[in-house]
């Protein structure tokens, strides 16, 4: 190595080799400078000012935002840096809601790590927090800005990463924080529920909502079976919790696991996904062979559906219209029905955050109940598990039960970024009378890169496919697909990057070699099973013919397929200035847009109020400021009930606000000229 | 001039003799400084007085004078201009080539104008300035001692022509050295041409301008920007603003020869929405310079091409910052980045950017005309040329000013400013510190009156010249309370992204906060310079960087009254409210009773020809018992 | 293959770009629709509704292909953006150094204590007032200023401040 290429970190030489700055470079000589806003897979935002180091000539900067430049020499601990970090922390801490025993994140919070690395026993400032509201209307995200550090981690990872941005800075200075739109709640933006905001956020600002005290209420209940199905990528992620390797497949434990906490029966959500794979298979060669409705794109990421939903509706009839194997499953137990007496309980137990809401879809309810009923994250059953008490590693592994326990490593594959694209493939090679190939053959779809573009030969039939994670590049291709610069028959989308096992609701591990390993795990397993085909899955023969019928049939639709609709973004509302504190207040509203005030409605509004204060009805009157009815050349407009009036005077609409208010009765739609 | 012909120096001098000779047909020009401080105190009407009543009086006037359609001779040529300065004295006119300037005109006094010097050629005395210290009245700007002290460079053109005037400004040699520099020099040449003139960045920071044009014009080709930045957000700075109003062509002019020089074909000019007759003046002589071919494709017949957008600024002075700047450019908030990388690296949408202060810009033209060396004899060996400053607070004359680096402090505050006042201004009193470089800055102090002022000898005592507010604070200003106003503003304007700067400001606001309301020990006074110098050492971008200036300035050359304030919980400027220790003096006291019927809580006793005693607990130190003693036996009351 | 492209009225009613918001669609038209131009697009829009209405914002969102909460960030980010009606007469105070040496702040608090507002809530109840503190207008010669809709007054007390809300207060009702 030349010499020039080469940095000094505390007197010790270290070589650059290629890292995007200075800080990756501190931290390959094994020194882990403290960071907050640094995230390898986001853009440098130099806000928390940790990682600052002093260089000769230099100063002090922040490492994480300079390019590495030989020969520098960089001191990464003096006194001064030492105090400034602490101090950064201290100013932290003096602005954070600090309940650190009872909150979501203790053992795994990054502010409470850094103060007890850094040595910081006491906080030198006035405690300048307030207690801010905290946001439980998502189902798949608990908002605290109480705990907010304001790193942004969450506002770059849903914009970069996610192309959403669906919460982003707003205000200024001390005023600063993260907020949905016009501060509202998160279930009332687009958020698609994919949670990678929550996997990045170093505090409880955003953690994975919650359901165990659902689970624990069936659990109780004594009229309740509940039973569980497990995804792919939950059992090479849980054994993390339990110091086993990343990868480990730990599926006799957990099914152990569920089985002390009194699940009746643990199924395996690998039995629907080879559900799926033959369901989609059959449509996707359908569509292939009619040349219709092409690319077909997947559907099991109920974050990616949503997105199609949202800003692509005409993207949706590409959609599979095979439910997700979670939902699949849920149909399935649900049809079997419970043993007499009791009500069935299906506890999913995902990697993905987004699964909460798609098990709360009004379109997966069958009778008074979901088929699935509660969705938990890996980490939600790590919590019940040691609630629980259990010894995880020294569990005796237990079966899965039957029917819904077997599976193909086709159906394994489904937690990894291109495992749906590899387990239709293998299917579609059968279907297609394609040569028994071996296991090799369809791997060019695995991968790491978000977006991997495979051309591959199925039986003599040519295919393309793109194989995408992360929504930005899912965004970027369906732009390139639109503008007709590249064509695709199939299209594999998963929100998170690499797939389910990056998923928010699997142990949240900064490494990045951890994911592959998780995947690994599942290719690993896949090989060591002894079927690899869907259609190999004697269990789905035998529920096909005993149930479904025909692949792709009525009765296969009807349990297993579903629609999708076009989604609004966003709720939106008018602003309100006299509120009516009675229930079925009067609703009043006065255009103040510009025509209108023009013509005088500013002042019309005035009189309004103080005729209504005065008459001292305001109790039962909503006055309301909006905008624009769109009639600005009979302004001013004033809206009363369900009665709209043009060219109106402040008195004209006291009256026509007291005959209504007496009147009582059902809207009126007319429109009256004043 | 019409676009389609290309225009060169000839056809330049020609335009501008064009003017001259339309100008010179003038038998007087009244010029009516239009200002933003001007025009509040009425000086439109005016304006619009003078041409009616000119008119009236049967004389010819010309408003807008227009080479290609001269008037015939004999008329009076009426002007506005943008701000001459004597910002207090305002409405100015000034009447040429009398060489009279109009000091607080009204409407009611232009008929005995007209009559006495427009048509008879003598002074109305009443309306001249008055040096009160020579006393006398002075005729003109030769005369007045604010103006003599002064050396109006850049600011040589503002308030004399009409700013909306193309015309006006080539006849003044304007958009020679532009030409200049696209049809006869190389970038390279401008590049050094600048840097070997010294010119360094007028709006803060000093940087040499040439050497960053220089590291903009380095960069691979491609796509690069010009910016020139008048978010001139530094409260009691309007030194920009009055270049943008007073001479807009001058900063188009050195944008120009930046884009030449750099090797960009896009410029904006970012003005703060607070200056909305700034937006208006650079606007319509962009779209002026457009019209005439001056910008736009082939400039003087060249290849090179330039299209200049005008930005309004929506309320944050953090975009005075260059990558804040660029962010708000870029239609985002208007949040810092890190530096490196450097805008003239990667600035506006990553491409090469160079971004220059208003004044920077004006002053490039000129800088080209007279040459590198001839601006080198100006000013200071390390800081050559001139300075405008915005001389505010305390001081006789409040203004707007320009003199040459290597100027004292004395010489401006007294010289150039007349002295230092009380609050309302009606009496004299004395310098206690003079706060440069507005928030960002740190304080000068009496022992400071004698040191020549520079970049460097400012950065030398731990201040800086910054983008040239000077605020000049009487004996009576508190130090404390000074220090907190500041880092009031800079708390506010904190854009939020970094710790240091949006947790520390908020910090370092309540421990003075503690200090002002007598709650503070040595510990707090300790803590609030670890933290100052932590926000210093560590924030993002230069707000935070800066924003402890104020406190570790005062902190330094007030140690005692910051004492005072901690130790003894004692304001010795008598200012701080909580610590206000109303009482009663014994010996003064005759025990009349005035101030028990004054007082609005009752916390006054004492009986009658005994001496009173107020109660410090029920005191809520409203004045009203010092207000109502006839006998001056109260004290520390603000 | 591609998708197909569907009618006009897409995938939302209140995302239609037909006839709604007229006059946005021609600010939006002026400015090339393009998204970097957010803040003069914003400053047009309140130019011509006195603020910003939350649903304009989301339909400039819509429009421009910006996500909403970017929106929302950037106007609550700069000062100049009102997020609710301000009243018919806008008075700003200035608190720059030059001003505040020159005690603005006692103008402020009578003003506010004059008509009942506060900086948390600074519209009299009858939209007929605002006021508010502005960052340096650069009129530091005429310190304490105080700008009244456009109207610049220097030298201001806080007697004279109540004069001109007393004086705008009597047109008012004699309309």
């Amino acid at each position: 190595m030349s010499a020039e290429a080469v940095v000094e970190i505390n007197g010790r030489k270290v070589p650059i080799e290629g890292e995007r700055n200075v800080l990756e470079v501190i931290r390959k000589a094994n020194i882990d400078l403290p960071t907050f806003c640094y995230h390898s897979q986001l853009s440098a935002y130099g806000a928390c000012r940790l990682c600052l180091v002093d260089i000769e000539g230099r100063g002090i900067v922040s490492s994480c935002s300079l390019s590495p430049e030989p020969g520098a020499k960089i001191r990464t601990h003096t006194p001064e840096l030492r105090e400034m970090r602490r101090m950064t922390l201290e100013l932290l801490l003096a602005n954070h809601e600090m309940n650190c025993p009872t909150c979501p994140k203790s053992a795994d919070c990054q502010l409470q790590e850094l103060a007890r690395r850094l040595g910081v026993n006491t906080v030198r400032f006035k405690r300048t927090h307030a207690p801010k509201p905290v946001d439980t209307s998502s189902p798949f995200l608990l908002r605290d800005p109480g705990k907010c550090v304001l790193c942004g981690d969450c506002v770059r990872m849903c914009k970069e990463v996610q192309g959403i941005g669906a919460i982003d800075f707003a205000f200024r200075g001390a005023a600063v924080s993260v907020v949905p739109a016009f501060g509202k709640n998160l279930d009332q933006v687009e958020c698609v529920g994919c949670g990678q905001c929550a996997r990045v956020c170093p505090t409880a600002a955003l953690t994975v909502k919650s359901d165990v005290a659902k689970v624990y209420a069936a659990l109780a209940d004594k009229n309740a079976e509940v039973v569980a199905q497990i995804a792919p990528a939950v059992r090479v992620a849980l054994g993390e919790a339990y110091g086993l390797p990343a990868g480990t497949v730990a599926t006799g434990q957990i099914v152990a696991a569920l089985k002390a906490l009194g699940f009746a029966r643990v199924y395996d959500t690998a039995y629907s996904a080879d559900l799926t794979v033959l369901e989609e298979t059959h449509e996707f060669l359908g569509r292939k062979t009619k040349n219709e409705k092409l690319p077909h794109l997947t559907s099991c990421c109920p974050a990616w559906v949503r997105f199609v939903e949202q800003y692509y509706p005409k993207w949706i009839k590409h959609l599979s219209s095979c439910k997700s194997p979670q939902q699949m499953l849920g149909s399935v137990i649900k049809a079997e029905g419970a043993p007499d007496g009791k009500h069935l309980v299906v506890v999913s137990v995902m990697p993905c955050t987004a699964k909460k809401g798609e098990a709360g879809l009004d379109k997966f309810r069958s009778g008074d109940c979901q088929d699935v009923d509660v969705v938990l994250t890996t980490q939600e059953l790590v919590r019940m598990i040691d609630e629980g008490g259990l010894r995880f590693d020294q569990l005796e592994p237990d079966s899965l039960d039957s029917p819904f326990g077997l599976k193909t490593g086709a159906g394994l594959l489904f937690g990894a970024s291109g495992g749906v694209s590899e387990a239709v493939l293998r299917q579609a090679a059968e279907e297609l009378g394609a040569a028994r190939d071996g296991l090799a053959a369809f791997q060019s779809v695995r991968g790491d890169q978000g977006v991997r573009e495979v051309a591959i030969s199925v039986g003599g039939n040519p295919l393309k496919l793109a194989v995408v994670s992360g929504l930005a590049n899912a965004k970027a291709l369906l732009a390139r697909v639109e503008s007709g610069a590249v064509e695709y028959d199939l299209i594999e989308v998963m929100a998170c990057p690499g797939g389910c096992v990056n998923g928010a609701g699997n142990p949240v591990r900064k490494n990045k070699d951890t994911i592959a390993a998780r995947a690994k795990g599942l290719y690993h397993a896949d090989k060591m099973l002894d079927l690899h085909r869907s259609s190999e899955n004697h269990e789905v023969k035998t529920y096909y013919e005993r149930v479904l019928g025909d692949v792709g049939g009525k009765k296969a639709h009807a349990l297993l397929h579903t629609t999708y609709q076009s989604r609004a973004r966003i709720d939106g509302a008018a602003l309100k200035l006299v509120e009516g504190s009675q229930p079925a207040a009067l609703a009043v509203t006065v255009c103040v847009g510009t025509s209108c005030h023009v013509r005088g409605a500013q002042t019309l509004l005035r009189k309004l109020i103080t005729q209504v204060e005065t008459a001292g009805i305001a109790d039962t009157v909503d006055i309301q400021a909006s905008f624009c009815h769109e009639a600005c050349d009979q302004g001013p407009t004033v809206v009363v009930g369900g009665t709209t009036l043009h060219r109106t005077t402040a008195d004209q609409a006291f009256a026509a606000v007291l005959a209504a208010l007496q009147t009582k009765a059902a809207p009126d739609d007319r429109v009256l000229h004043g | 001039m019409t676009t389609g012909t290309v225009i060169t120096q000839e056809s330049l001098t020609k335009e501008g003799l064009a003017y001259q000779s339309a100008a010179g047909g003038a038998e007087r020009r009244l010029i009516i400084c239009a200002g933003t401080g001007c025009v509040a105190g009425g000086a439109l009407e005016v304006y619009s007085e003078f041409v009616r009543a000119i008119s009236a009086a049967g004389i010819d006037v010309v408003t807008e004078l227009r080479p290609e359609a001269p008037p015939l001779p004999g008329f009076v040529h009426v002007s506005r201009s943008g701000c001459q300065g004597f910002c207090q004295m305002g409405p100015l006119a000034t009447v040429l080539p009398d060489g009279i300037l109009y000091t607080r005109v009204k409407k009611g006094d232009v008929a005995e104008i007209v009559e006495s010097t427009l048509k008879h050629g003598k002074a109305v005395e009443r309306l001249l300035y008055v040096d009160k210290s020579a006393k006398r009245s002075c005729r003109g700007i030769a005369e007045i001692p604010f103006y003599q002290a002064q050396h109006r460079f850049v600011l040589k053109e503002c308030g004399v022509i009409d700013p909306d005037s193309l015309p006006e400004y080539l006849a003044k040699e304007g958009y020679q050295a532009a030409c200049r520099a696209y049809t006869r020099m190389t970038p390279q040449s401008i590049c050094a041409e600048i840097d070997k003139a010294g010119l360094r960045g007028r709006g803060g920071g000093g940087f040499p301008t040439g050497r960053k044009w220089e590291a903009a014009r380095a960069q691979p080709a491609g796509t690069k920007y010009v910016i020139c930045n008048g978010d001139e957000g530094d409260p009691g700075a309007f030194m920009d603003r009055s270049v943008m109003e007073g001479n807009p062509h001058s900063v188009i002019e050195g944008m120009m020869i930046a884009a030449r020089g750099v090797g960009a074909s896009e410029g904006f000019v970012y003005v703060r929405a607070e200056y909305p007759l700034a937006v208006r003046r650079v606007r319509k002589a962009v779209e002026d310079a457009k019209r005439a071919g001056l910008l736009g494709q082939n400039l003087f017949g060249t290849n090179f091409s330039l299209d200049i957008t005008v930005m309004e600024g929506a309320g944050a002075f953090v975009c005075g910052e260059e990558t804040a700047l660029i962010a708000s450019i870029e239609g985002k908030r208007g949040m810092p980045a890190p530096k490196p990388p450097f805008p003239a690296q990667s600035g506006l949408w990553g491409k090469p950017t160079v971004i220059n202060n208003v004044e920077t810009l004006a002053s490039v033209p000129r800088i080209l005309n007279m040459g590198a060396e001839s601006f080198r004899t100006l000013g200071s060996r390390t800081s050559p040329g001139t300075k405008t400053f915005a001389l505010t607070g305390h001081v006789v004359n409040t203004g707007l000013i320009e003199v040459a680096f290597g100027a004292t402090l004395r010489d401006i505050v007294f010289g150039v400013g007349g002295g230092v006042t009380t609050d309302d201004g009606s009496a004299m009193s004395e310098m206690k510190a003079v706060q440069i470089g507005g928030p960002s800055g740190g304080c000068l102090v009496p022992d400071h009156l004698d040191l020549s002022l520079d970049f460097d000898s400012l950065r030398g005592i731990g201040a800086m010249v910054g983008s040239g507010g000077l605020v000049v604070m009487n004996r009576d200003t508190c130090m404390v309370s000074m220090a907190r106003f500041f880092m009031q503003f800079t708390q506010n304007e904190s854009c939020g992204k970094c710790v240091l700067c949006r947790e520390g400001t908020k910090q370092m606001l309540a421990l003075l906060d503690d200090i002002i309301e007598g709650r503070a020990t040595l510990g707090t006074l300790d803590l609030l310079e670890k933290l100052a110098r932590t926000v210093q050492k560590g924030s993002l971008c230069g707000l935070g960087k800066t924003a402890p200036n104020p406190v570790l300035s005062m902190t330094r050359l007030f140690r005692e009254e910051y004492l005072a304030h901690v130790v003894e919980k004692r304001c010795p400027a008598g200012r701080c409210k909580a610590l206000l220790r109303p009482h009663v003096i014994p010996a003064k006291c005759k025990g009349c009773g005035v101030c028990i019927k004054a007082c609005p809580t009752s916390a006054i006793r004492g009986e009658k020809r005994q001496v009173h005693v107020i109660d410090e607990t029920l005191c809520t130190k409203c004045g009203a018992c010092a207000k109502a003693c006839r006998l001056g036996a109260i004290e520390g009351v603000a | 293959m591609l998708p197909e492209a569907l009618p006009e009225e897409a995938s939302h009613p209140s995302t239609s770009p037909s006839r709604k918001f007229q006059k946005v669609c021609d600010i939006l038209a002026k400015h090339e629709h393009r998204a970097s131009r957010l803040i003069p697009i914003l400053q047009a829009v309140q130019e011509e509704y006195r603020y910003l209405p939350e649903e304009v914002m989301t339909y400039l969102a819509t429009s421009l292909h910006i996500p909403p909460a970017e929106v929302y960030g950037v106007a609550t980010f700069y000062s100049h953006f009102a997020l609710a009606p301000k009243g018919k007469h806008v008075l700003r105070l200035c608190d720059g150094t030059a001003c505040h040496v020159k005690r603005s702040i006692p103008i402020l608090e009578a003003l506010r204590s004059k008509l009942r507002v506060s900086e948390a809530k600074p519209t009299t109840d009858d939209l007929l007032f605002t006021v508010e503190t502005v960052s340096c207008l650069g009129a530091c010669g005429l310190a304490p200023v105080l700008v009244v809709n456009d109207q610049v007054h220097g030298q201001v007390t806080p007697e004279a401040a109540c004069a001109i809300v007393d004086e705008i207060a009597a047109k008012e009702t004699a309309q």
